[in-house]
């Protein structure tokens, strides 16, 4: 039985006893899965296969998924999608908390009818979103059809450039508000004092959100960008549910083309490959994403503030 | 403190305004869409060629005459499982969040509390899960669930829920639990107290504050996301979670979009007023908490 000599020992020990369980469950629900994903990408395993077993053929997924004509364009959009929701949840977000942190009339009732759209199921949003971006009765069409910008009924969902930009306006609509709120709360904790002081200063008031806040909310607006942007890239049910990857490829992220190979296609090998792609294109952004900042943070003087 | 000149103060109202009614529409939308009986909501008024809807028939989406309650009796019988469907949502969002916070917590503990080997490593590894979505991970999760005859239980939607919550979880009680002054700790430890026990005693009941946000936080994340593998995973209607049964509706010859709205919002009332009300408490401790890497 292994003994702790000393006392760095025991607590390595206690701490491992007490993160085990998380861990252990994670061996077992991610890891495993994810081990098995990425053998299951070296085969042919399908529907057809599911009886007389499969084979291995070695890279042979890859090099049809990377060399497939549609794969780039799938890449660019996912990554075009992902910059373009996450930025405008960031925007929007820091401008919603900024509303929310002033000193306003009934500021608590306005800061909880912010919430609902992060509340509710993300299907249920989005079935009413389907209604209103419906052409011949959604309330968007039938509205900018009355003030003339169309001269009929526009289905939103039918046509591949608007069918994206009414899926990128769904998805900044979900993830706006938890933004807000976390931007709202970074808000609230930066010390009164540091405003009164710059105030007496004769300090305006966008030089102190410039000045002030925004270095002060920096790391939760870092934290929050990321793990926006990978929920964002891996963002799934709504464009299921609003166009299911189309019209004709128009809202086909990588991750919706992994569920249709794996699961609408039967494809369970491709399919697998397609996943360990998304993860090696994740983990490689993650990764850039954190290298940069470590630099941008060293240059600006964020290294304080950047724990 | 300067105060607000009125065209700032207008400004403000009005921005605030704007962001509401992009937060508000769709529900607005679902509830007029709800109050309409079918014959009207896929109504067009007949126009001439070259002519577009008028003011008129665009009002009449938010009042006629022919607006009722009707919708809302009649979803009980069309959808005759919804209270169980309203009734899943919130047990299954329910359980991840027990089963998550027992994971969590100790895990928390020790990456606020302690410097050990592998800490950075492992904290790394768990924020890495946050890459993997379930979508990815269908086809073994799957093999896993059938292999353990969970498939078509309560069980297929909260285990693979759990595991993409916890590593959140951790990242966000850890940062509560670090506020928490060390010496209280020393104080017990001198007083002879075990480790564990203290942890139980001391910790966890000054963590309370954090522990009520990280547990909605769980909630809600389980509540929202419960759609994907409920799909998959689980084709048996007394288990189905509000969105999967809703969902359904789209399946139908003519969907009934009237009724669709109304069970849609029946379905998320309950949940969406404890949340609003709690409101101020939440923001109150995510600053408390003060989210930090």
């Amino acid at each position: 039985m292994f003994k702790p000599k000393t006392k760095a020992q025991t607590t390595t020990l206690f701490a491992w006893a007490l993160i085990s369980p998380a861990a252990i469950y994670m061996l077992l629900i991610v890891v495993w899965p994810l081990v098995e994903t990425f053998r299951l990408s070296f085969t042919n395993s399908n529907i057809g296969t599911l009886i007389e077993g499969y084979d291995y053929i070695g890279w042979a997924n890859y090099e049809k998924a990377l060399g497939g004509r549609k794969f780039p364009a799938i890449v660019n959009r996912t990554f075009y999608w992902m910059f373009l929701s996450v930025g405008l949840k960031m925007i929007l977000g820091l401008i919603g908390a900024t509303l929310l942190a002033s000193n306003i009339r009934a500021r608590g009732v306005i800061r909880a009818l912010v919430m609902p759209p992060w509340i509710i199921p993300i299907a249920i949003g989005c079935f009413g979103w389907l209604w209103l971006y419906n052409g011949h009765f959604g309330l968007l069409s039938n509205f900018i059809e009355m003030v003339g910008i169309t001269d009929g009924p526009f289905s939103f969902l039918a046509y591949k450039k608007s069918a994206f930009y009414s899926a990128v306006v769904t998805d900044v609509w979900i993830g706006t508000p938890m933004v807000t709120l976390f931007f709202l709360a970074a808000m609230q904790g930066v010390p009164r004092d540091l405003y009164e002081a710059a105030y007496v200063d004769g300090a305006s008031r966008w030089y102190r959100f410039r000045r002030i806040t925004m270095p002060q909310i920096m790391p939760t607006v870092i934290t929050m960008a990321l793990l926006s942007a990978i929920w964002t890239f891996n963002s799934f049910e709504i464009i299921w549910i609003l166009t299911e990857g189309g019209p004709r490829g128009a809202t086909t992220t990588l991750i919706i083309d992994t569920f249709k190979t794996a699961i609408f296609s039967y494809k369970f090998g491709a399919g697998a490959t397609r996943a360990v792609l998304v993860v090696l294109i994740l983990s490689v952004f993650s990764l850039i994403y954190l290298a940069v900042l470590g630099r941008v943070s060293k240059k600006f003087g964020y290294a304080g503030v950047v724990k | 403190m300067d105060k607000y000149s009125l065209p700032h103060k207008i400004l403000i109202y009005f921005s605030i305004a704007l962001f509401l009614t992009f937060m508000l529409l769709p529900f607005v939308e679902m509830f007029m869409a709800s109050l309409r009986p079918l014959t009207h909501l896929f109504h067009r008024p007949t126009l001439e060629l070259g002519e577009t809807i008028g003011f008129a028939d665009f009002i009449s989406r938010f009042w006629s005459k022919d607006f009722s309650f009707q919708a809302y009796s009649d979803i009980w019988v069309t959808v005759p499982q919804l209270p169980r469907y309203i009734f899943n949502s919130v047990f299954l969002a329910t359980a991840v969040t027990i089963f998550s916070l027992i994971l969590v917590i100790p895990a928390a503990y020790a990456y606020a509390r302690f410097n050990f080997r592998g800490k950075s490593v492992s904290l790394t590894l768990f924020l890495a899960v946050n890459m993997f979505s379930g979508a990815v991970l269908l086809i073994p999760l799957y093999k896993l669930l059938r292999m353990y005859g969970m498939l078509n239980t309560y069980w297929a939607m909260i285990i693979p829920g759990v595991a993409f919550l916890v590593p959140t979880g951790i990242w966000l009680l850890k940062s509560f639990m670090e506020k928490i002054p060390y010496e209280l700790e020393e104080a017990s430890f001198v007083d002879g107290a075990s480790r564990l026990y203290t942890l139980r005693r001391v910790i966890l009941p000054l963590a309370v504050p954090g522990l009520v946000v990280v547990g909605v936080a769980i909630f809600i994340g389980a509540y929202a996301q419960q759609f994907l593998f409920a799909i998959t995973f689980n084709q048996d209607r007394d288990y189905m979670p509000l969105p999967a049964g809703i969902f359904e509706f789209i399946g139908y010859q003519d969907v009934l979009w009237n009724e669709m709205m109304a069970a849609s919002l029946v379905g998320i009332l309950p949940v969406l007023l404890i949340f609003m009300f709690m409101q101020k408490h939440l923001i109150a401790g995510l600053t408390h908490g003060a989210v930090k890497q």
